[in-house]
């Protein structure tokens, strides 16, 4: 009975898989092509609560999208809807 | 050739409200005398600005949608500058998508309005 090897491999604690959700872009999922710098609630969306931009890889954002939000952001700080530095937004 | 632009200003919260409706009869006359033509107007009323300018935290906003020759933006722009009761102005210049985004978000606030009465 020594020559059966038990191949499989067995853990201590039941392995997690890890089941990552898709990101994806809310723009193009929803077909919006235009980002709005006077809709500063929308814009909250993709800050952080320092007022700063969050990166696409947390986001999911497209490129070009991203690039889009990232002007209309500062169109709005520009026009005082949001501010520059901040803490404690949202 | 027209193109369509939008311009947003905040004018001082001191001037009163005839002083208002002066600042921005003023700007409409400064459009439609240089050939443009007003296609939409918003009056946001008093809001709260998100940091201090000029030592001010509240401000009357105005949006004007408008079509005039692309020179005149410069034009509109210097006389914002030398204007001092406007503390801030941004013009856009308008793309086939804001366009139609504007349109859908008026067809929206009318049928509401229409709902209501």
């Amino acid at each position: 009975m020594a020559n059966q090897v038990n191949n499989e491999i067995r853990y201590l604690n039941p392995p997690t898989v890890e089941v990552k959700k898709k990101k994806y872009c809310r723009f193009k999922k929803s077909g919006i092509k235009y980002v709005d710098y006077k809709d500063a609630e929308f814009l909250k969306r993709f800050l952080n609560e320092q007022g700063k931009i969050l990166p696409r890889r947390l986001t999911g954002t497209s490129l070009k999208f991203q690039k889009k939000v990232s002007v209309a952001v500062k169109r709005a700080r520009h026009l005082a809807l949001l501010p520059y530095v901040t803490d404690l937004l949202k | 050739m027209l193109k369509q632009y939008e311009t947003v200003f905040i004018a001082t919260p001191v001037l009163s409200d005839v002083q208002i409706k002066e600042a921005v009869k003023k700007y409409r006359d400064i459009i439609t005398e240089n050939g443009g033509e007003i296609v939409h107007e918003e009056d946001w009323g008093l809001r709260k600005l998100a940091y201090p300018i000029q030592k001010k935290t509240t401000g009357f906003y105005h949006l004007i949608e408008f079509m005039a020759d692309p020179q005149f933006v410069a034009k509109l722009e210097i006389q914002y500058r030398r204007d001092e009761r406007i503390i801030r102005f941004l013009t856009f210049a308008m793309d086939k998508h804001s366009v139609a985004y504007a349109e859908k978000k008026r067809a929206i606030k009318a049928e509401v309005k229409t709902k209501e009465v």
